[in-house]
């Protein structure tokens, strides 16, 4: 089958080359009892935003399972800031910071509690979890939050609370999947802009959706059709112009 | 070492967790306590007992009822936390528990701390209304009945965590109501003695004997009379083993425990 690949299947050729990548995916399959997911996915991505686009039910959540080591699987490898994920699971896990596509709030705890309980998890505590977790809030514009149950808190605010969390163990990687479903247009915007300033400040974001309009242009993006890895590079080389939205269903057959 | 800083979050959550759910916390009162005064007092009556061991004189069925409650409580609960993770309610929580940088055995292992935790501070509550009521332990039976009540309760949540990495749906869990709770609550000496259940029928005494509940049961009544009752630690022992090794299978990356929800 690799003879069958596109040239563009080498991994380097996505993410600027001058830094090493912090996540990479060589040869990575996945199936349920009978339904292939995932075919022989391979990327590797560095420092920056990437999207992972795809349609529902092209992979993504499966991609995401294995990225985080909630599943396993025997074939292909993943390497999360150099270490391998199924030789090394704890020290990749370590550098990996996560947000669920369903929430994972405690809704009758405040904002500080539930932060508190995810840094010891990481080994983060007393004196030094309290200064992580006014950083992170005050990075996401929710410090004034702290001592708010998140059962009071918008749909915004929870998510932006699950992505403070997710940087209190300063990860290499940040992993999103479709952080904004089920948020208004504002709050969507909202998340997606803070979560690129964090990509700009070097964080390598994998944030993983079926809605272009949360992709710039200047991004990396990879798309994903039916648990196949079909296109990825900089959105505005690979769209040449048109719309990535146009682009996207083109792609993936969804418009003729 | 972050392990135990971890063992104490995830009990210190489940804790405050249990205080903002009083509701809950009073309904699984509710249940022993409507047997323990409703169920036993008519059928003190109808059942007589004879002087078994750790007992000395003889006993109302209330007394003899008091440690199969304790194991009804910590029975339900494990159950009742299984069910929250097929729920899906719980789930979320799992996997930002799952993803944490430390072994896996030891995160469920901790998990189940937290919800035994939860458990104990039931079954003392349940044990004061009781004493208040007059149904009392000696004193020093209180206190030995602790390290009891908290290997019964890691048993029966293991329990609950296997069967909820195996359960994938909903409507399979009236089917755990059913095969589970019901026959390991109705088979087991939480409601007769053993030998009581001998004189009607030898098959029901042998897998009464067998179920590991009524070792569980056991153990607690032995402990509540500041008792030791080897046998019954050491059915209890492997049975928590045989669980937990099976939660840990169930909830092995390897074996996909979210794989549906996927």
């Amino acid at each position: 089958m690799d003879d069958a690949a596109p040239e563009t299947a080498s991994s380097s050729q996505i993410g600027r080359r001058v830094t090493p990548s912090t996540l990479a995916v060589e040869g990575v399959s996945y199936a349920y009892s009978k339904k292939v997911a995932l075919d022989d996915v391979s990327f590797s991505i560095a420092s920056g935003f990437t999207a992972l686009l795809g349609p529902n039910g092209a992979g993504k959540s499966t991609l995401f399972a294995l990225l985080t080591h909630l599943f396993t699987t025997p074939t292909g490898r993943i390497e999360i800031a150099g270490h391998d994920l199924s030789r090394t699971p704890r020290q990749a896990l370590a550098k990996l910071g996560i947000v669920f596509q369903q929430s994972t709030l405690d809704l009758d705890l405040t904002v500080q509690q539930n932060l508190t309980y995810f840094a010891a998890l990481h080994g983060i505590a007393g004196r030094t979890a309290r200064i992580r977790i006014a950083e992170a809030l005050e990075r996401l514009n929710m410090a004034d939050r702290a001592r708010e149950k998140v059962r009071a808190l918008n749909g915004g605010h929870r998510r932006r609370t699950e992505i403070a969390r997710a940087l209190l163990h300063d990860p290499t990687v940040l992993l999103l999947d479709e952080p904004s479903v089920g948020l208004d247009a504002a709050a969507r915007e909202a998340i997606t802009a803070h979560v690129h300033d964090l990509a700009a400040d070097g964080m390598t974001v994998l944030w993983a959706t079926h809605l272009t309009d949360e992709i710039y242009d200047t991004d990396q993006c990879l798309i994903l059709h039916q648990g196949k890895l079909i296109e990825y590079g900089i959105v505005q080389n690979l769209t040449k112009g048109t719309p990535l939205k146009d682009h996207f269903l083109t792609l993936t057959g969804a418009k003729q | 070492m972050i392990w135990l800083p971890a063992l104490r979050a995830i009990i210190w959550r489940e804790a405050l967790r249990f205080v903002h759910q009083r509701e809950r916390f009073i309904a699984a009162l509710v249940r022993p306590l409507v047997w323990l005064l409703v169920f036993a007092a008519g059928f003190r009556a109808a059942l007589g007992l004879s002087i078994t061991p750790p007992y000395q004189t003889y006993i109302t069925y209330e007394t003899y009822i008091v440690p199969g409650l304790c194991g009804m409580i910590m029975l339900f609960n494990g159950m009742q936390s299984s069910l929250s993770l097929v729920y899906d309610r719980e789930m979320g929580s799992m996997k930002l528990l799952l993803t944490a940088p430390l072994p896996r055995w030891w995160l469920l292992f901790a998990k189940l701390m937290g919800s035994t935790t939860i458990s104990i501070l039931q079954v003392y509550t349940f044990l004061a209304i009781a004493a208040a009521f007059g149904i009392d332990m000696p004193l020093m039976g209180y206190v030995t009945a602790l390290p009891a009540l908290i290997l019964a309760g890691l048993m029966l949540g293991a329990l609950g965590l296997a069967l909820s990495s195996f359960i994938k749906q909903l409507e399979n869990f009236a089917g755990v109501m059913n095969f589970v709770i019901f026959p390991m609550f109705f088979l087991s000496s939480a409601l007769y003695p053993l030998w009581k259940m001998a004189e009607s029928s030898r098959l029901l005494h042998d897998i009464c004997a067998a179920n590991p509940f009524t070792h569980a049961v056991e153990l607690i009544r032995f402990a509540l009379y500041a008792e030791f009752n080897g046998p019954a630690l050491g059915w209890t022992l492997l049975a928590t083993t045989a669980f937990m090794a099976l939660a840990i299978w169930g909830y092995d990356p390897a074996r996909g425990m979210t794989r549906k929800r996927a």
